[in-house]
C-alpha cells in the first residue's frame, strides 16, 4: 500500500523538538510526502524545526495541565472521526508515546506494535522490525487489516537529517470532553538531570551496576565519567535500589544510548540493560563473573573486581 | 477511613534466568516450562497491600491471563497477601496481541465488579509491550497515571510521583483510576510460610475468553502477523582478560587508541 499520509507523535523538550521526534520525522518523510506532526501545546515554537525535518503540517493539542496521554489520543481520534485517515502513526517508545498510542489503539480498535527499530513499506504491506532476547533475534511483523497502522520506535533507530523544509503550518486541535477518563493532572515538575553531557547524547558513557556492592561506590562512576567528560549511567538494579535517580538508567525501561565508548562497571548484562547499550561503538566491560553476558558484547573485557580496577584507572587518568 | 479495593494485574512468565526461545511453529514465546510471577508485578501487589492496609479495610484481588491453567505465579501473589484471583485461561488465547490482552483483562475486571484502583506493571519482563495498562484504562473508562514511582491516597484522591525523561512530575488523579507502577515503587515482601500455606486454599476462579464474551482471540484477533525471524548480526568477539592488577593499563591504551584521552 502506498503511505499517503503519515502522522508522527512529536514532543518538545526545552523549547525544541526532541531528537526522537526528528528521527521519526526523517524516517516518515522517506516513506511519504505527506507527514503531519501531532504535538502537545500550541506548536508555534516547534513549527520551524518540525518543518525543517519533514513535517508538512502540525496538529497542536493544548492539553493544559492534564496528563497528555488520553488528551492527545482523544484529539487524534477527533481528527480521524472528522474524515482524515492516516495510513501510519509513528510514536517514540517513551512515556508519553506509550500513553498516547495505548489510548488511541483502543479508541480506533487497532493493534499497536511497540519496540521497533525499523519499518519498510513493500508496496503491498507495512512491516516493522523488533529486536527480542536482548537484540540477538530480529522479528519482522506485518500489519494485517486496514489502516491506520500504529507503531512505536526505540530512540536512535533512525538518523535525524534536516530536509531543509519550510516551517510547517500549525492547526490547533481541541481536546474533546474526556469524561470519566480525564482528571489526572500535573501539579509540579521536578528535574533530576545532572550537569555535564546528557546521558543519551554523550560521546562516552560510564555505567555502574550491582557489582559496585554499595551505593557509596557509585562515586567512582561519577569520577570516571567526569575525567572522561562523559555521562554517568546505571543499570536498572541500582536505580531500583535507589542508589541513583531513574534518569541515570540505561536499558529497555531507561534510556537508549549509542555512545562512541561505553564502559560497563559491575554490570552483568541482563537483557533489559543490553537493549539500551548494545548499539555503542566500543564497549569496555569490567565484571567479576567471567560468564557474565556483558562480555559477549564487550570489545575489551576485564574479568575482575571493579573496586580494584577502577581506582587504578582513575589514578592513571588523573595523572595525565 | 473508607475501605479500598484494589485489583492487581499479574503475569506469569517463563523464568527469566532461563534463556528465552520462540516456538518454531508459531513464533510465539515458549511458555511451556514452569511459569513464575513476573518480578515487575510483585511491586504492584505490594503497593496494593500497603494501600489497603492504610485505608484500614478492603481487599486485594488478582487478575491474570495464561494459555494454560498455570497458577504458580498467582499463588506467589496470594502468599504475599492478596485475597483471591481470577485467571483467564484458554488455549485460544495463544498469540493474542496486547490490545486483545487488554480487552480480556478489562472484561475480567468488569466481571469482578471493578475496584477503586487497578494496578499494573509498566511492562512485563518477557513481552515488554508496555501498552496493556493504559489500554485497559481506556477500555474501562478510567483516568490513569502510568510510571508511578510513589503512590499515596489522600481523601479519595491519588497522589503520584510519575517518572519522566528528566525527573518526575507530581500528579493527582481522582478515584477510581488505573496506575502502572515502576520497579522500586515499594520493596515487595517475601511470602511468609504462613502466607504460602494460606495461599493454597485461597480462591482462584478460572474463566475462558468465551465466558467473558470476547472473540476473536489469539492469532485470529491479532492485527499483526510475524513474517520473518532472523538472527541479528553478532558483534565481533572482543578481548577478554583476567585482572592481574595491571589491566587498567589495557583500558588506558584502549581509550588512547580511540583518542578519548
Amino acid at each position: 500500500m502506498a503511505l499517503n499520509n503519515i502522522w508522527v507523535f512529536a514532543q518538545v523538550a526545552n523549547g525544541a523538538p526532541t531528537s526522537a521526534t526528528l528521527e521519526l520525522l526523517t524516517k516518515a518523510r522517506s516513506l511519504s510526502s505527506n507527514v503531519t506532526a501531532i504535538i502537545g501545546g500550541d506548536g508555534n515554537s516547534a513549527a520551524a524545526a518540525l518543518g525543517e525535518f519533514g513535517a508538512t503540517k502540525v496538529y497542536a493539542v493544548d492539553h493544559g495541565s492534564a496528563l497528555p496521554g488520553v488528551a492527545i489520543a482523544s484529539a487524534m481520534k477527533s481528527v480521524i472521526d472528522g474524515g482524515e485517515t492516516p495510513d501510519l502513526i509513528m510514536f517514540p517508545q517513551n512515556y508519553e508515546g506509550r500513553d498516547v498510542m495505548s489510548r488511541l489503539s483502543v479508541k480506533i480498535d487497532k493493534t499497536v506494535i511497540t519496540n521497533n527499530i525499523d519499518i519498510a513499506d513493500s508496496g503491498n504491506g507495512v512491516t516493522v522490525v523488533t529486536p527480542i532476547f536482548g537484540g540477538n533475534t530480529l522479528v519482522s511483523t506485518s500489519f494485517t487489516g486496514s489502516a491506520p497502522y500504529l507503531a512505536a520506535f526505540r530512540p536512535k533507530s533512525f538518523a535525524a537529517e534536516s530536509a531543509g523544509g519550510a516551517a510547517a503550518a500549525v492547526t490547533a486541535v481541541a481536546v474533546p470532553d474526556l469524561g470519566s477518563t480525564g482528571g489526572a493532572s500535573v501539579n509540579a515538575v521536578h528535574v533530576e538531570e545532572t550537569s555535564g553531557p546528557k546521558l543519551d547524547e554523550a560521546d562516552i558513557v560510564v555505567a555502574g551496576g550491582r557489582g559496585l556492592g554499595e551505593s557509596a561506590s557509585y562515586a567512582m562512576i561519577d569520577e570516571l565519567a567526569q575525567l572522561l567528560k562523559g555521562a554517568p549511567g546505571a543499570s536498572r538494579a541500582i536505580v531500583d535500589a535507589g542508589w541513583v535517580p531513574y534518569s541515570y538508567q540505561v536499558g529497555q525501561t531507561g534510556k537508549v544510548v549509542k555512545p562512541n565508548i561505553y564502559i560497563a562497571a559491575g554490570i552483568s548484562g541482563a537483557t533489559q540493560h543490553m537493549v539500551g547499550m548494545k548499539g555503542s561503538k566500543n564497549i569496555i566491560a569490567i565484571n567479576k563473573d567471567k560468564e557474565a553476558p556483558i562480555f559477549g558484547v564487550a570489545d575489551l573485557g576485564i574479568v575482575g573486581d571493579v573496586h580494584k580496577v577502577l581506582p587504578k584507572l582513575i589514578e592513571a587518568l588523573k595523572g595525565r | 477511613m473508607s475501605p479500598m479495593n484494589v485489583i492487581v494485574c499479574v503475569k506469569q512468565i517463563p523464568d527469566p534466568a532461563a534463556p528465552g526461545a520462540l516456538d518454531g511453529a508459531t513464533n510465539t514465546l515458549k511458555r511451556d516450562g514452569k511459569l513464575i510471577l513476573d518480578d515487575s508485578d510483585a511491586y504492584g501487589v505490594e503497593m496494593a497491600l500497603q494501600l489497603v492496609d492504610k485505608a484500614g479495610g478492603g481487599e486485594v484481588s488478582l487478575v491474570s491471563m495464561a494459555p494454560n491453567s498455570e497458577t504458580s505465579g498467582l499463588r506467589t501473589a496470594l502468599a504475599m497477601g492478596a485475597a483471591k484471583g481470577v485467571l483467564v485461561s484458554d488455549p485460544a488465547l495463544q498469540g493474542s496481541d496486547a490490545l486483545t490482552t487488554a480487552k480480556i483483562l478489562a472484561a475480567a475486571i468488569k466481571r469482578m465488579g471493578g475496584a477503586d484502583l487497578i494496578i499494573g506493571a509498566t511492562e512485563s519482563s518477557d513481552g515488554y509491550t508496555g501498552t496493556v495498562p493504559e489500554q485497559m484504562a481506556e477500555l474501562l473508562g478510567l483516568p490513569s497515571v502510568t510510571f508511578a514511582k510513589k503512590v499515596a491516597v489522600e481523601g479519595g484522591t491519588l497522589k503520584v510521583d510519575r517518572q519522566t525523561e528528566a525527573g518526575y512530575d507530581e500528579v493527582t488523579c481522582p478515584l477510581p483510576a488505573l496506575i502502572s507502577v515502576t520497579a522500586g515503587v515499594v520493596e515487595p515482601r517475601y511470602p511468609s510460610f504462613k502466607g504460602i500455606m494460606a495461599a493454597k486454599s485461597k480462591p482462584v476462579e478460572e474463566v475462558t475468553a468465551a465466558d467473558l464474551g470476547i472473540t476473536p482471540v489469539g492469532w485470529a484477533g491479532a492485527g499483526q502477523q510475524i513474517s520473518n525471524v532472523a538472527q541479528a548480526e553478532a558483534r565481533q568477539a572482543g578481548e577478554i582478560i583476567e585482572d592481574d592488577g595491571e589491566t587498567f593499563t589495557k583500558i588506558v591504551g584502549f581509550l588512547e587508541n580511540l583518542k578519548a584521552i
